[in-house]
């Protein structure tokens, strides 16, 4: 078991991959791109892919393979802030739901259970709606979305752990409970937690896709994969490469991070 | 674990499948030339029962003519209810239940005579006493509430004879003869919400919620030249453009109002269409209310900044009629010609005017657009990125329609709006918008003399002099930079071959009257 080889996991290679081709792309268009993704040429517009504009322009003549690049920025900071948020929040949640156990337990898990039978979107999208439009507000729902899921997998991993006699150990030696918490279970905890990371970052970047395609994520003028979808829908006939590079992107950040979260529970399932 | 991925690899490829499917043209013409057979066969079968289908992107909002206040439910309805007058093809008013109908000299007392045998759905006769009925519920004569504040201008109104109706107003008021275009709805019935009954060319059927409105001839039509010649009209709802125009290529409509140049592109040859100014009034209203728009030298230079011929190449495919104040040229008699070019595009001037404002480096201002329309939101964008070249940095905000009805068009809580004011056939009621006291004026503009115009106009009754005084008018909205008027876009309405009869008005409306079914 211990020759277990990560290179023999084929999802994540391909995993690793697509997060780091796109993680170099985020990097590279904070200084550069192309062209200024904003900036419109009418005299240039559904232009075809070339040498000039690699994916072509959009209906405004601006350059779309600038405009994918500045989106995997809104792609990849509403995925790290909503996974951020979710995870705090969860783990104090799950962390204090699975350690004290009792009423505590009972009490966070059915607030939890109840925020799992809205669905995620349509619980997001009533947030927007009530507050408003904007990327502050979509990460915040987004973020609040992702609670549960990350609430139940520290519950449960600390549950699991609770029982292990290093930590009854502790307990008899008089340690405290956030000394106990953060310092002999966590670290047990943190391979679920990072699938559900990497999940949930997954997760977040398709909702926020949905929500600007909706037109209540990302506002215009600033680039998001999901609004960019929508603008290309009208030209769906006219200028396919618009809606197929852009979708394809969409579709190489979700499948990236998932088989990543593959490829990773995998190897700990080897391991144990 | 395995399974899992496989399951998600499988809906990630079907969804990328979905998207490229739909966007590949060699796909979209090989179901095109599928299609075409199926369609052949519906024709068929269309054609004995002449039943016409279109598509609308707007659900009804009630189905009482004097409740309704969309103009999409307006233009449905408007088949099943006629009124004392109607307009034509240019806006000119036409006689429809009333015969003819004559003006007192001191322009305040209107006569109409009505045409004799004209029948409701239900079989009784439309008489004086159902427009007496009419009017007094929109003018609230009878102790209720005025449905319609155009009518509050009524004073009373009386049947002389059973043919003869006698309508005074309070004052003089030269648009008011525009209104009587308004239905006329059968005395005591109370149920035009549920199952609406006029005397126009078509019959309510039924209608569910969300899907179709289904109108049927009128036999019985009192204007027996103008007696549909279809048997049937089927209005389905259908919100986004897209499936429309696949529903169009499939053959399931047969009429689609408001196509974009590349929905008709799609289409090909399958589809003729008409097209023209539809006496909109594209603008980014700017509340001069409040700073730095109270400016008018802050409004002439956002006037100066902007290129409106590229807001109508790139948002509306180059289909658009260039504006310079708040009248399309598609109201011809009253509209003044050359106030479209008055602000050219000048970045060096407008940052001058910026200057002497005390704002040479700018300033951010929010841009409130209803994200229901995609036109207004792609339009944002364009005027977002000329603003930029003098330092005005634009945040766009989307919001719901109804959101913007309430905070934008009633209570003038916003800086910048984008929104389309639909055509009158009366210029008093596009001009009225920009008189001070006016409650809708969410433009906060404030000008006497402007106030004194129109004032003058509604009081002429000479049709010269009136016009005169409205053009005045639109050029001081045009000097005050009042807002940015930017187009008139077109309408574009795609008819199935086979399907004809359809014309253009200065108002949305169906003449399905006319439309026939052949092949």
């Amino acid at each position: 078991m211990k020759k277990h080889n990560i290179f023999k996991s084929i999802p994540l290679i391909i995993g690793v991959s697509f997060v780091t081709v796109l993680t170099i792309m985020m990097l590279v268009s904070l200084f550069y791109t192309p062209y200024s993704p904003n900036a419109m040429d009418p005299s240039d517009r559904l232009a075809q892919p070339s040498f000039t504009h690699l994916f072509g322009t959009d209906n405004f003549g601006r350059d779309i393979f600038s405009r994918v690049m500045q989106g995997s920025q809104t792609a990849f900071l509403i995925g790290f802030s909503a996974v951020s948020i979710g995870l705090f929040f969860g783990f104090l949640i799950g962390a204090c739901a699975g350690y004290f156990g009792g009423w505590i337990d009972e009490l966070s898990m059915r607030i939890i259970d109840a925020m799992m039978a809205l669905p995620g979107i349509l619980f997001a999208i009533m947030l927007i709606s009530v507050f408003e439009t904007g990327i502050r507000n979509t990460i915040i729902a987004l973020g609040i979305m992702s609670i549960p899921s990350f609430a139940r997998i520290v519950r449960s991993g600390f549950i699991q752990v609770k029982q292990f006699d290093f930590v009854k150990a502790s307990i008899a030696k008089g340690a405290g409970s956030f000394r106990i918490i953060f310092q002999h279970i966590l670290p047990n905890v943190t391979s679920p937690i990072l699938v559900a990371v990497t999940l949930s970052f997954s997760g977040s970047v398709l909702a926020e896709a949905g929500l600007s395609y909706l037109g209540l994520g990302v506002q215009p003028p600033d680039p998001s994969w999901g609004r960019m979808l929508k603008e290309a829908q009208p030209f769906m006939s006219t200028a396919p490469w618009y809606v197929i590079l852009t979708g394809l992107f969409i579709t190489f950040m979700v499948l990236g991070f998932n088989l990543l979260s593959d490829g990773i529970r995998d190897l700990q399932d080897k391991k144990s | 674990m395995k399974m899992i991925t496989i399951k998600r690899l499988f809906i990630m490829l079907f969804v990328l499948l979905f998207i490229v499917g739909c966007s590949s043209p060699t796909a979209s013409k090989d179901t095109q030339g599928k299609t075409n057979h199926s369609e052949q066969n519906q024709e068929k079968s269309s054609n004995e029962g002449g039943v016409v289908r279109i598509a609308m992107s707007t659900e009804i909002d009630n189905l009482d003519p004097y409740l309704s206040a969309a103009t999409d439910t307006g233009s449905m309805m408007d088949n099943v209810f006629d009124g004392l007058l109607d307009t034509d093809e240019n806006g000119k008013l036409v006689p429809a239940i009333a015969e003819k109908y004559a003006i007192s000299d001191d322009g305040r007392t209107y006569t109409f005579y009505l045409k004799e045998g004209v029948m409701f759905h239900d079989g009784s006769e439309l008489t004086a006493d159902d427009v007496v009925y009419s009017y007094a519920k929109l003018g609230g004569l009878n102790g209720g509430e005025p449905l319609s504040s155009r009518f509050e201008i009524v004073e009373k109104v009386e049947a002389k004879s059973p043919l003869e109706v006698v309508v005074t107003l309070k004052e003089v008021d030269s648009a008011f003869l525009a209104r009587n275009i308004v239905a006329i709805v059968p005395k005591d019935y109370e149920e035009q919400s549920s199952k609406p009954i006029g005397a126009g060319p078509f019959k309510f059927e039924e209608y569910k919620v969300g899907q179709e409105l289904r109108l049927s001839k009128n036999e019985n039509y009192y204007d027996k030249e103008n007696t549909p010649k279809i048997d049937e009209v089927q209005f389905k709802i259908m919100p986004d453009p897209e499936s429309s125009i696949l529903a169009m290529q499939a053959g399931e409509i047969d009429i689609l109002p408001g196509i974009s140049k590349q929905g008709l592109d799609q289409l090909g040859d399958t589809v003729h269409s008409i097209s023209g100014p539809q006496n909109m009034v594209q603008l980014m209203a700017m509340n001069n209310s409040v700073k730095p728009f109270d400016d008018v030298r802050v409004r002439q230079a956002i006037n100066l900044a902007i290129n409106k011929d590229v807001i109508i190449d790139t948002v509306a495919d180059g289909m658009g009629t260039k504006l310079g104040t708040n009248m399309s040229p598609a109201m011809q008699f009253y509209y003044e010609p050359g106030l479209e070019d008055r602000y050219e595009q000048n970045i060096e001037k407008a940052k001058e005017l910026l200057d002497e404002a005390g704002l040479a480096s700018g300033f951010t201002m929010e841009l409130t657009v209803p994200s229901d329309y995609q036109f207004h939101v792609d339009t944002a964008q364009v005027i977002a990125d000329q603003l930029s070249q003098i330092n005005i940095q634009t945040e766009i905000k989307q919001i719901e329609f109804s959101s913007w009805l309430e905070n934008v068009y009633n209570n003038a809580q916003y800086e910048t709006t984008i929104i389309g004011f639909t055509g009158k056939l009366d210029p008093y009621e596009v001009l009225v918008r920009y008189v001070s006291d006016y409650g809708k004026n969410f433009m906060k503009f404030q000008d006497e003399r402007y106030d004194e115009l129109i004032k003058e106009a509604v009081r002429e009754t000479d049709e010269t002099k009136k016009a005169a005084l409205y053009k005045k008018a639109q050029t001081i909205l045009t000097d005050e930079a009042a807002a940015l008027f930017i187009m008139d876009p077109d309408r574009t309405t795609a008819m199935r071959n086979g399907v004809n009869g359809l014309k253009l008005f200065p108002i949305q409306k169906f003449n399905l009257e006319d439309v026939t079914v052949t092949k």
